[in-house]
């Protein structure tokens, strides 16, 4: 069954384009494989030269992600003992004892934290309000979606200023609540925009048949919307997940303490001297691989989700 | 048709007996579904928007709260329009935009064009292009600051390899020649799979009747490419800048985390210059007029721009 296309490349353009492309990805990914493997590096490796691609992995740098060393003299390691953990042998090995653990728990538990709770509120206020957009005739309905989209226009430092002084009077600021709050009022216009998207392409015939069955209104939109934009509401979830895990510039400037997040953090890492590449690599890992894991999971829907349900495909 | 019966049931009720009322209307529900949404948007967009406006035409001061505050009308205006260091980030951010879209419509369409070969396992290399494009901009950002590194750098490494340069004889931030195209080389990095998925769909979206009729009418490959590919491509290519642009102009994660504006303030963007100002300086009111002229600038823009994109779908 050979049918001749006109539109169809030849096999030697397929081979050249492909050719190209993988050329370009593995350009590309090298990056992020540097990162995960950085992480597996020893100090020494991680600043060879030249650069190391084959080496002996250790886990130094996740043990020194994820605790905080002091020096000791060569007398109180001998009096200390025999290490008794594997981590602390780790540590020993260059003259120093583990003296607790870091703040990147913390930071990372915030990252979820605020990450999680503004989806969350983002989903729920966006799914009511992309609803009502979708299905009602609300006064002045362009005008409220262009304006929930020009909010995306502003510069965050622009607002940054005016939220702090407004947090500071309100005690939100450096806390989870406002955070989530700041996050979720940035979301929010994504949420809408897509899950509008979404919300219009299920056909209204069937919640007229709901009601005529004699479903009231938030009944048809429990029990016919919502199943029928599950898998829309799940992505646009995951987008708004995304955008709030990866977010810095409000972070940077409105946490400090308690409810910093881990991209503000992960940067500060220092080990002796400098940096300390293998830690901030491992913790770079830790933060990246689940949002990678995410996008492989969204590629169906990734264009939209970027492009604010501009382009559908 | 599965659905036929109820949709015939749906057609065939009165709208009157559709819209059964029982407890709520459908006004109520609209409102009440819609309304917390824009209560949030205000409280933490609009007015910090309104009160940034007010504050531009003040000398207030954060770090100063007890200072009396004085009305300085449009003085801080006037200030950041004749200061000469501002038009200088302006520059620097209009170097940065520009070549940043110059090379990732370049390099996204013609990765676009390329898959859309549709040679076998495609989808599994689109999908590793896009992965820089999810993530988060600072913490990658960071990194790229080890790859330039002199001597140990990744990047140094490679260009050393391929140019026989010496990697330790060039630094890519902490030259004021190189700097601005550090940024420009990692952004581009990041976001060329955006341009490119978007072409991606410009160019699936094209039929391909279009393309069989031109080769009946003997057109080469050439001129198809350029009046079929090209025009039907370009409502999704203006798209994708206009995306990149406001993104751009509002840049600040990934350039503070690779070169924190420096050597010099050669890369300082005017986001991280105003940053400067309103958190480093507190100079309050100064900022917040910056931070206007900024919003108006890219509002203003955009919505000319968007008029334009509109033409080109019309046509």
């Amino acid at each position: 069954m050979s049918s001749y296309s006109v539109t169809e490349p030849s096999a030697r353009q397929k081979w050249f384009a492909g050719t190209l492309v993988v050329l370009y990805a593995v350009i590309t990914i090298l990056p992020l494989l540097w990162i995960i493997g950085t992480g597996f590096k020893s100090p020494s490796d991680a600043i060879a030269y030249p650069p190391k691609t084959f080496f002996e992995p250790t886990l130094e740098g996740y043990v020194n992600l994820f605790t905080t060393r002091t020096r000791v003299t060569e007398e109180q390691l001998k009096e200390m003992g025999e290490p008794k953990t594997w981590y602390e042998r780790l540590v020993r090995k260059d003259g120093l004892i583990i003296a607790g653990p870091s703040r990147f728990p913390e930071r990372f538990y915030n990252s979820v934290i605020i990450g999680f709770g503004s989806t969350v509120l983002c989903i729920v206020l966006g799914t009511a309000a992309a609803y009502a957009f979708s299905r009602f005739k609300v006064p002045l309905k362009d005008d409220l979606l262009f304006f929930i989209l020009s909010t995306r226009m502003m510069p965050p430092i622009a607002v940054a200023i005016p939220i702090f002084l407004m947090f500071r009077s309100l005690g939100l600021n450096d806390t989870h609540a406002g955070m989530i709050l700041l996050y979720t009022a940035v979301n929010l216009s994504l949420s809408v925009w897509l899950l509008k998207g979404f919300i219009d392409e299920i056909p209204i015939e069937y919640e007229e048949a709901a009601l005529i069955d004699g479903y009231t209104r938030f009944q048809a939109f429990y029990k016919v919307v919502l199943p029928q934009a599950a898998t829309g509401i799940a992505s646009t979830a995951i987008f708004c997940l995304i955008f709030a895990w990866n977010e810095y510039a409000f972070a940077v400037l409105l946490t400090s303490g308690t409810a910093q997040t881990a991209p503000p953090f992960i940067p500060t890492i220092i080990g002796v001297g400098g940096q300390d590449w293998p830690a901030v690599a491992a913790g770079a890992t830790l933060f990246l691989v689940p949002v990678m894991v995410f996008t492989i999971l969204l590629r169906k829907h990734l264009l939209r989700g970027i492009t604010f349900g501009a382009v559908r495909k | 048709m599965l659905h036929s019966s109820i949709d015939r049931a749906a057609h065939a009720t009165p709208p009157v007996l559709t819209r059964r009322i029982r407890g709520l209307s459908d006004r109520a529900i609209a409102w009440i579904f819609v309304a917390p949404s824009i209560v949030l948007l205000l409280a933490i967009n609009i007015f910090p928007l309104i009160w940034t406006v007010r504050l531009s035409f003040t000398n207030f001061r954060v770090n100063r709260p007890n200072e009396a505050v004085q009305f300085v009308g449009l003085r801080n205006y006037l200030n950041i329009l004749s200061d000469k260091d501002i038009w200088l980030t302006m520059q620097a951010t209009a170097h940065f935009l520009i070549w940043t879209i110059v090379l990732q419509v370049l390099i996204g369409f013609a990765l676009a064009y390329l898959i859309n070969k549709k040679f076998r396992g495609n989808d599994l290399w689109t999908t590793i292009i896009v992965l820089p494009m999810m993530l988060s901009p600072a913490v990658v950002g960071n990194f790229w600051t080890f790859l330039y590194q002199p001597q140990i750098g990744l990047f140094n490494y490679a260009v050393g390899f391929l140019t026989g340069a010496d990697p330790s004889s060039f630094s890519m931030i902490g030259d004021t020649t190189l700097a601005p195209w550090a940024i420009i080389i990692v952004d581009t990095w990041m976001w060329t799979p955006f341009v490119m998925l978007i072409c991606l769909a410009g160019l699936r979206s094209i039929p391909s009747s279009i393309y069989e009729a031109a080769e009946c009418d003997r057109a080469s490959s050439w001129r198809q490419f350029w009046t079929i590919t090209i025009p039907m491509v370009l409502p999704f290519l203006m798209l994708a800048i206009l995306f990149r642009g406001i993104e751009n102009f509002k840049m600040f994660d990934l350039v503070v985390q690779l070169t924190g504006g420096g050597p010099g303030s050669i890369t300082e963007l005017t986001s991280i210059n105003l940053k400067r100002e309103a958190f480093e300086k507190w100079r309050t009111g100064y900022a917040s007029a910056y931070a206007v002229i900024l919003f108006v600038t890219v509002f203003g823009l955009a919505s000319i721009y968007v008029k334009a994109l509109n033409k080109v779908k019309q046509r």
